[in-house]
């Protein structure tokens, strides 16, 4: 009895192993996916179901991290040596960091041949500026713009103002008739930067100031920089009283309630207000020109990149995934399913506001300090959102923003250096 | 070395046990003694070995690491050449870190001496009250204590809302109260931040140094008092001249725990306020400094773990020796009851 059970026992662990290896030997590759993108998490495993469905070899799993948390803990994982083999990846300084060191994979038109219709500016984002290599396939534009609600410009007779001084007579009727006019608030200092971002292009003249500023033909002390930075000061009116105080969650609670007519915001809030409340009716406009007439500038920036580890054991199946988020199925999913714009070219946006942003993009400025100034530390973003949020307070003059945010640069961006 | 030689005595020691009818009796008492030191080891090994791993493993090697790490150049997240003492050079002399470190370290300073005055004063006299034994006293005592058995986190959120300019409790308190001029963007006014999260903290700390000392105040015999009574002290005189001194053990605790938690001050104002220490840095803090240039800022997230970690070997450093120095001058003043 006793013998029998033990050759029982020996021919089950024996076919337990061979059946093991069989099933090793047809096992799909399994890659994993980092990314920061929680709420996304859905769209991403719809995405990737469509590529595993044409690749019955390799199964792609979508692991997203808490946002704040990501950066540590990809960094502590490459760094020891491990982490996913596909990457969710910042774009432009948030890139170099982990390109510049080697940890990423450089990708170029050979092994991924879809990167050749990317346009120059979009790539820009994925290009390390150590090697000039691109280190990643693009996967979104974002654009800074002002959401208004229709239902309450209605209401009150108003129309999307064409000029700074229309801007100001909606903001003082809307404010007149007790409305809030913005939602926006200060407790945040890259709510601020964004609402630089939308509101002073349009005065220090767009992309010819940027080129200017990034080659060093001049600084941040620019009158033209610190007089289209003094407009934002006009605006505190017309947010809410103890604006200093409201943070990024409430400005959003204020525009979906619709307790406030505008929000001062990034193209990625869209799908977020459309879910909070469906009855919300919103569009968009960029930050009004001086003279009505003129076509206002947008910034925009490439809002990250999909890579490869360096260290991943499958870099051929890796390749694959990789060449299929740079496909317009997969930009038109990405749109279609996040409400976003891809940076995939030839993609058709369906949603009405979207549409306005792809309009207004047509004269898009790079967002100055995200696309410029945020390869190393200090961060022109940094020193800006909190000399903003000094600005705000009443604690310093837009001159000594300028000064401050020159003088921080000054530190690793050579052009600055002694001026 | 020493847990080898003391198994080796141990086991000596057993052996010579079974041996030893034969032996003289002194020879024999020795050996005992002798054994009971080794067990003693022993014991003492199995008791401080964990603990000592532990710290070993959590406390003395991050704390080296970061030391090493100091000394070398990084390239994003890739450590480079050995630099020495760069990165506290950079650290001192590069804009705008030296600004941020004595603005941080001023904060931390402001905080430990507001918490000093407002959280442990308060703590003194509401443990001199109780000590009184008024009427309800145990209940007070649970609700004094209460906010600290909450999390962190959770009290950080609850006074997120309550501060809340546009739906807060506390402005709108204010409003009813009919002093609406008072009311204020708390945690977004760069002249009010810093004092509301000292203020939040103490809400939340209150009941354990209340608790200290009301303890302290309790293991105070009661003919000392008595006695101070039969004097003719008064009350006052009986708290100050007699109550106070002895209570020093229990502040010299409170002073460093208070001086330790408010230069490692770090969860609420990140739960709070987030790392930027918004608004323009006015609830900057050395942990939060330190956390922010070694992980990056969560919006651009590049990191500096160069100047990261040279700021972690300095706030060690202060904490280590200012703690220290001040154990021994606090222990001096304190009075053994005689």
């Amino acid at each position: 009895m006793r013998r029998r059970l033990v050759a029982g026992l020996l021919v089950g662990v024996l076919l337990a192993v061979l059946g093991a290896a069989a099933a090793r030997a047809q096992q799909p590759v399994r890659l994993t996916f980092w990314s920061w993108r929680v709420e996304d998490k859905w769209a991403y495993d719809r995405m990737i179901r469509v590529f595993q469905q044409r690749n019955p070899g390799i199964t792609v799993e979508f692991i997203p991290y808490k946002a704040t948390e990501y950066n540590t803990i990809l960094s502590s994982a490459l760094t020891a040596g491990k982490g996913p083999d596909i990457i969710h990846l910042r774009a432009y300084g948030g890139l170099e960091t982990f390109a510049a060191p080697g940890f990423i994979l450089p990708l170029d038109t050979t092994k991924v041949p879809e990167l050749r219709r990317f346009p120059l500016q979009m790539l820009a984002g994925a290009r390390s500026r150590k090697d000039g290599q691109i280190y990643g396939v693009p996967f979104a534009t974002q654009t800074l713009v002002i959401y208004y609600n229709k239902k309450i410009f209605a209401q009150h007779n108003l129309s999307v103002p064409r000029s700074w001084d229309e801007f100001l007579t909606v903001l003082r009727t809307l404010k007149e008739k007790g409305v809030l006019p913005l939602a926006n608030g200060g407790k945040e200092g890259w709510t601020l930067e964004v609402m630089a971002g939308v509101l002073t292009p349009n005065f220090y003249g767009g992309t010819s100031f940027y080129e200017a500023v990034i080659r060093g033909h001049t600084t941040f002390k620019d009158p033209k920089f610190t007089n289209a930075l003094a407009k934002l000061l006009e605006l505190r009116p017309y947010m809410a009283d103890g604006f200093m105080g409201i943070d990024y969650a409430t400005m959003q609670q204020l525009f979906i309630n619709e307790q406030a007519a505008m929000f001062i915001g990034g193209s990625w809030e869209i799908g977020f207000f459309k879910a909070q409340n469906r009855n919300l009716d919103f569009g968009v406009f960029a930050g009004p020109p001086e003279k009505p007439g003129q076509v206002p500038w947008v910034s925009s920036f490439a809002d990250g990149n999909y890579g490869i580890n360096a260290k991943t054991p499958y870099p051929e199946q890796a390749v694959k995934f990789i060449r299929f988020t740079a496909t317009t199925e997969w930009g038109q999913m990405f749109t279609d399913l996040l409400a976003q714009l891809s940076a995939v070219p030839g993609v058709v946006v369906k949603d009405p506001v979207l549409k306005q942003v792809q309009a207004l993009n047509r004269k898009a400025t790079p967002y100055i300090m995200l696309v410029g100034f945020r390869w190393q530390t200090p961060t022109g973003s940094t020193l800006l959102q909190n000399a903003l949020q000094a600005m705000l307070a009443g604690r310093m003059t837009p001159v000594q923003v300028g000064e401050e945010v020159t003088r921080g640069l000054a530190s690793w961006f050579e052009p600055f250096r002694g001026r | 070395m020493t847990v080898g030689r003391t198994g080796k005595e141990q086991a000596g020691a057993l052996t010579v046990r079974g041996r030893d009818t034969a032996r003289g009796g002194v020879a024999r008492a020795r050996r005992r003694r002798l054994s009971l030191r080794a067990t003693r080891r022993l014991w003492l090994l199995v008791f401080l070995g964990p603990a000592t791993a532990l710290f070993a493993l959590f406390v003395t090697y991050p704390i080296l690491s970061a030391l090493a790490y100091s000394l070398f150049a990084w390239e994003g997240i890739g450590r480079r050449e050995f630099i020495g003492l760069g990165n506290f050079v950079r650290l001192f002399q590069t804009f705008p870190y030296p600004r941020l470190l004595v603005n941080a370290f001023w904060h931390n300073v402001l905080v430990f001496v507001l918490t000093m005055v407002v959280q442990n004063g308060t703590a003194l006299g509401l443990a001199l009250l109780l000590a009184r034994d008024p009427w309800g006293a145990r209940v007070y005592r649970v609700i004094f204590f209460l906010p600290v058995t909450l999390s962190l986190v959770i009290v950080g959120f609850l006074w997120l809302l309550f501060l809340n300019p546009v739906f807060g409790a506390v402005n709108k308190a204010l409003a009813l109260a009919g002093v609406g001029h008072l009311a204020r963007p708390w945690l977004g006014d760069p002249h009010t931040a810093l004092v509301a999260l000292v203020l939040v903290n103490a809400w939340r700390w209150l009941g354990f140094p209340t608790l200290v000392f009301l303890a302290a105040i309790h293991a105070i015999p009661e003919e000392y008092l008595e006695a101070a009574r039969i004097d003719g002290a008064g009350e006052g005189a009986v708290v100050r001249h007699v109550v106070l001194p002895l209570l020093a053990p229990a502040v010299t605790i409170i002073v460093l725990l208070t001086f330790l938690g408010s230069f490692n001050w770090f969860e609420l104002p990140y739960v709070m306020q987030g790392v930027a220490s918004a608004p323009d840095r006015a609830t900057d803090v050395l942990g939060l400094l330190f956390y922010r240039t070694a992980f990056g800022e969560v919006d651009t997230g590049l990191q500096d773990i160069g100047i990261g970690s040279a700021i972690a070997v300095l706030m060690f450093a202060l904490l280590g020796s200012v703690s220290a120095v001040a154990a021994v001058l606090l222990r001096r003043r304190e009075v053994e009851y005689a």
